[in-house]
């Protein structure tokens, strides 16, 4: 299955995912628009938060618009969401996000776009 | 299922045509009004006056009787209407509990208005389909359907003489047959009701859901007061809407954002505490069986205890292994509560469909304890098949346990006998022959059609046919206006009987339910703290039923910090959510303290439209005695130490070598005392008279004095 790997010792917190992801599936570059976050912890130290994958929104979702793929990717089939926002209050790594603009959540595929832009190595996509 | 046969006995009577409408804030402004004795289908406008005194809900509900019936209009008159309405929140995907409709007609119980709150799909796909409430009136000659499709605009009446008539059969055969496929379903919602609604006057009203992961519909009840009953005498076989294209935003609200983001933190509540509280998910409101005993509060052999050594036999846990975990048990999309709980698989031991294996949706604390322990009867199976008869015959559960552990006790006392029960030895605990009496009371047949009148009706029977003892029967038999009580044991706390008694349609938990702040946390000592809360929290939790809300997920689960507010009882932060959540969707700009008007505008108009239908009155407001203290010797020697010592802390009366019977006689004195003063200090505070009038400057006050209802207090001050 590939994921979204992470190694938040080496980030620098220049933010260049968020703006490349947020350009890539929103054609702006916003960071509440990205499907990765960065911020600090009270230390100081970047915190990365994205999808793992794990899977827990599947069993959530009421009208299962939630499904993994066959590369073991989840995804949101919007057509069939209707917006409760479940998996985002649920989500145990916090990595399920909603924007006021739109009426269904977002979330990473480990598309692998931010990695490619990561100028310190700390998101890689991995196979696991 | 040959649905195809079924369909094609349809005979259609009535097909309208409308354009489909946008929802605005809340709002299609529109109502559907169907005529069932002459096939007459038409819209009718939202008035901006119902939306600023009524809201929505229950409050369009009362509203529309109120212009359709008269003083002398009874529940089976063609006149009577049910009334179906959502509110402007309903159907928002983000907050739990948002999918509620409000169901409103002339009760045969207590010949007045009734509202019951139900989940499941119809309210909000009738409101995406183009309307705020559905308005019924008349009655059809032979069983028919009344068909929305809110996707083509279309209103259907088709006469449909082949379908079942017991929901779990009748649900499924028309989610079937009006889907276009396994994919639709989910986009079809049933209102049905039972056979014994045909019979009983306790008959209620199943609103379906389609349970995508089961892939079989699910039943959500409309209860109290008996609407299912009205519904089968109107001759409708059932309410079927059709809506695809369900999305977050139909609402159209004022403000999205607002609306995603309170949901998502009250859903991160629910992840983060659920299981550390109340544990909803995994058990829903069966969670407080245990608790309940606990506090002595768990209403026993008809209210006589409040609690039982074999309590631990239907206990939570028992029926958490039982219940199908890990599903998305939500009665509406959005509700993380996910309260509706259900056991699969479970194979009936009786009754028509004894064999075969079905779901039962439950069994939630108020059957637990009604079906359970309030009858003697600890055995979970047979909770759940009673549980399962009473949904899908359409029989209140709540009104079953309670008219059935009053039967038990009559029996018990020689009142009733196998020869008038047609041999039903109904002792507390034969599970045998309350499962024989609910098969009775679906057929309409011998002692099954007394019971199912209620233990109002009963009691006058039983009085006039068998000799019983007035007095003593109408200390014992558990209803007031009409209705039976719920499910909590009142008699220790003076906050409960008023929460109880003093309500617009009879004992019920949706106005208030006080049990815990009053007997458990001691927090409302003096009469006007319980007249505040009185006041208070039964005006909160009308509102629930303005907007198509559901109240469970105010107070079932906490904010962390709640215990550190001003007033942690009304969990502020909550309040809160639900004045941000109203503001966002409608555009308005309430606070706190006028969600509450709100409220008191419909709560007062309840309470003079019952007046108007002769009750609503203080000497309405009476409970029986069972509700209040023991009424016999094997009663007060149970709490013996308890009571004895309330005689002499409060009423300085010394026991010493005063018989059981001198004793009860000055403790029933002191407990209709305290009910009296209690009563007096709750119509104070909610500004009527003694009598229990509202007055007409508290109608100016709220708005409120329209001269159809100033007309009607004036005859009455």
């Amino acid at each position: 299955m590939k994921v979204l790997s992470k190694k938040p010792e080496l980030c620098i917190q220049c933010h260049a995912c968020e703006s490349t992801c947020s350009s890539t599936w929103f054609k702006e570059d916003n960071a509440l628009k990205s499907c990765i976050r960065i911020s600090g912890n009270e230390k100081g130290d970047a915190v990365i938060t994205s999808c793992t994958q794990c899977g827990e929104c599947i069993d959530i979702c009421p009208v299962e618009a939630i499904t993994r793929d066959k590369n073991g990717i989840v995804r949101i089939n919007k057509s069939i969401c209707v917006g409760c926002f479940m998996c985002v209050g649920y989500c145990p790594e916090l990595a399920m996000f909603m924007h006021d603009e739109y009426i269904e959540p977002f979330k990473c595929i480990a598309c692998g776009q931010c990695a490619k832009n990561c100028p310190t190595g700390a998101i890689f996509i991995e196979q696991e | 299922m040959n649905v195809e046969k079924l369909k094609s006995a349809h005979k259609l009577l009535s097909e309208y045509k409308y354009e489909l409408g946008k929802i605005d804030k809340g709002y299609t402004n529109r109502t559907l009004y169907v005529n069932l004795s002459n096939n007459e289908v038409k819209e009718k406008p939202v008035t901006q006056l119902m939306k600023d005194k009524f809201i929505g809900g229950k409050g369009f509900g009362l509203w529309y009787l109120w212009n359709a019936v008269t003083p002398e209009t009874k529940w089976n008159d063609p006149e009577n209407e049910i009334v179906i309405a959502g509110g402007p929140l309903c159907g928002i995907t983000q907050y739990a509990g948002a999918g509620k409709s409000l169901v409103v007609s002339l009760s045969p119980l207590t010949d007045m208005p009734v509202d019951s709150n139900v989940g499941g799909y119809f309210g909000p796909l009738l409101k995406f389909s183009g309307f705020d409430a559905l308005e019924l009136q008349g009655k059809a000659d032979k069983d028919v359907i009344v068909f929305i499709d809110g996707n083509t605009g279309t209103v259907r009446i088709e006469e449909a003489p082949l379908e079942a008539v017991d929901s779990h059969v009748l649900g499924e055969q028309l989610t079937e047959m009006y889907a276009k496929d396994e994919a639709d379903k989910r986009n079809i919602a049933v209102v049905s009701a039972g056979t014994a609604a045909e019979h009983a006057y306790v008959g209620l009203l199943n609103f379906s859901f389609y349970d995508v992961r089961r892939k079989s519909i699910r039943l959500k009840q409309a209860g109290r007061g008996g609407i299912g009953s009205v519904f089968r005498d109107k001759k409708i076989k059932a309410l079927v809407v059709r809506f695809a294209g369900v999305k977050g935003n139909l609402n159209n609200p004022a403000d999205q954002g607002t609306l995603n983001r309170t949901g998502i933190k009250f859903h991160k509540e629910m992840h983060d505490f659920d299981d550390k509280q109340n544990r909803m998910r995994q058990v829903g409101t069966a969670n407080i069986i245990e608790v309940m005993d606990q506090y002595d509060l768990l209403p026993t052999h008809n209210y006589k205890f409040g609690s039982h050594k074999d309590t631990y036999k239907i206990s939570s846990k028992v029926f958490t292994k039982k219940i199908t975990q890990g599903m998305a048990d939500g009665c509406w999309y959005g509700c993380s509560m996910s309260c509706a709980k259900a056991v699969d698989h479970f194979e009936l031991k009786t009754g028509p469909y004894k064999g075969q294996k079905v779901i039962v949706d439950g069994p939630e604390y108020e059957n637990a304890a009604g079906l359970g322990s309030n009858c003697g009867i600890f055995d979970p199976d047979a909770i759940l098949e009673l549980n399962f008869y009473c949904d899908t015959y359409a029989i209140d559960t709540i009104s079953f346990g309670t008219m059935t552990a009053f039967i038990m006790e009559c029996y018990e006392n020689g009142i009733l006998n196998k020869e008038r029960t047609g041999g039903l030895e109904l002792n507390f605990g034969n599970t045998d022959a309350a499962l024989e009496l609910i098969h009775r009371i679906a057929r309409g047949e011998g002692f099954g059609k007394i019971a199912g009148l209620g233990v109002k009706r009963m009691k006058e029977i039983f009085i006039r046919e068998y000799n019983a003892d007035p007095d003593f029967i109408n200390d014992i038999g558990m209803e007031q206006k009409g209705l039976e009580f719920s499910e909590y044991m009142p008699k220790e706390s003076l906050a409960q009987q008023g929460g109880y008694g003093l309500t617009n349609k009879g004992p019920q938990h949706d106005e208030a339910w006080l049990i815990f702040m009053d007997m458990v946390n001691n927090q409302i000592p003096t009469f006007e703290n319980k007249a505040e809360a009185l006041h208070y929290f039964p005006m909160f939790r009308t509102w629930f039923g303005l907007n198509g809300l559901c109240k469970l997920p105010w107070n079932d689960i906490t904010p962390e910090n709640n215990k550190y507010t001003d007033e942690p009882a009304k969990i502020p932060e909550h309040v809160q959510n639900y004045v941000d959540i109203y503001n966002a969707v409608t555009g308005s700009h309430i606070d706190k303290y006028e969600l509450i008007r709100q409220s008191e505008r419909v709560y007062n108009f309840q309470r003079i439209f019952n007046i108007r239908m002769g009750k609503g009155k203080r000497i309405n407001d009476r409970i029986p005695y069972r509700a209040m203290g023991p009424v016999t010797v094997e009663e007060y020697l149970s709490r013996q130490e308890r009571y004895d010592g309330q005689l002499k802390e409060l009423l300085n009366y010394d026991t010493e070598g005063k018989t059981t019977e001198e004793k009860m006689r000055t403790l029933r004195e002191y407990r209709e005392s305290q009910y009296e003063k209690l009563t007096d200090a709750v119509y104070k505070r909610r500004g009527w008279t003694m009598d229990g009038v509202p007055t007409v400057e508290k109608l100016k006050d709220l708005g409120m004095d329209l001269p159809d209802v100033v007309e009607v207090v004036k005859k009455h001050i």
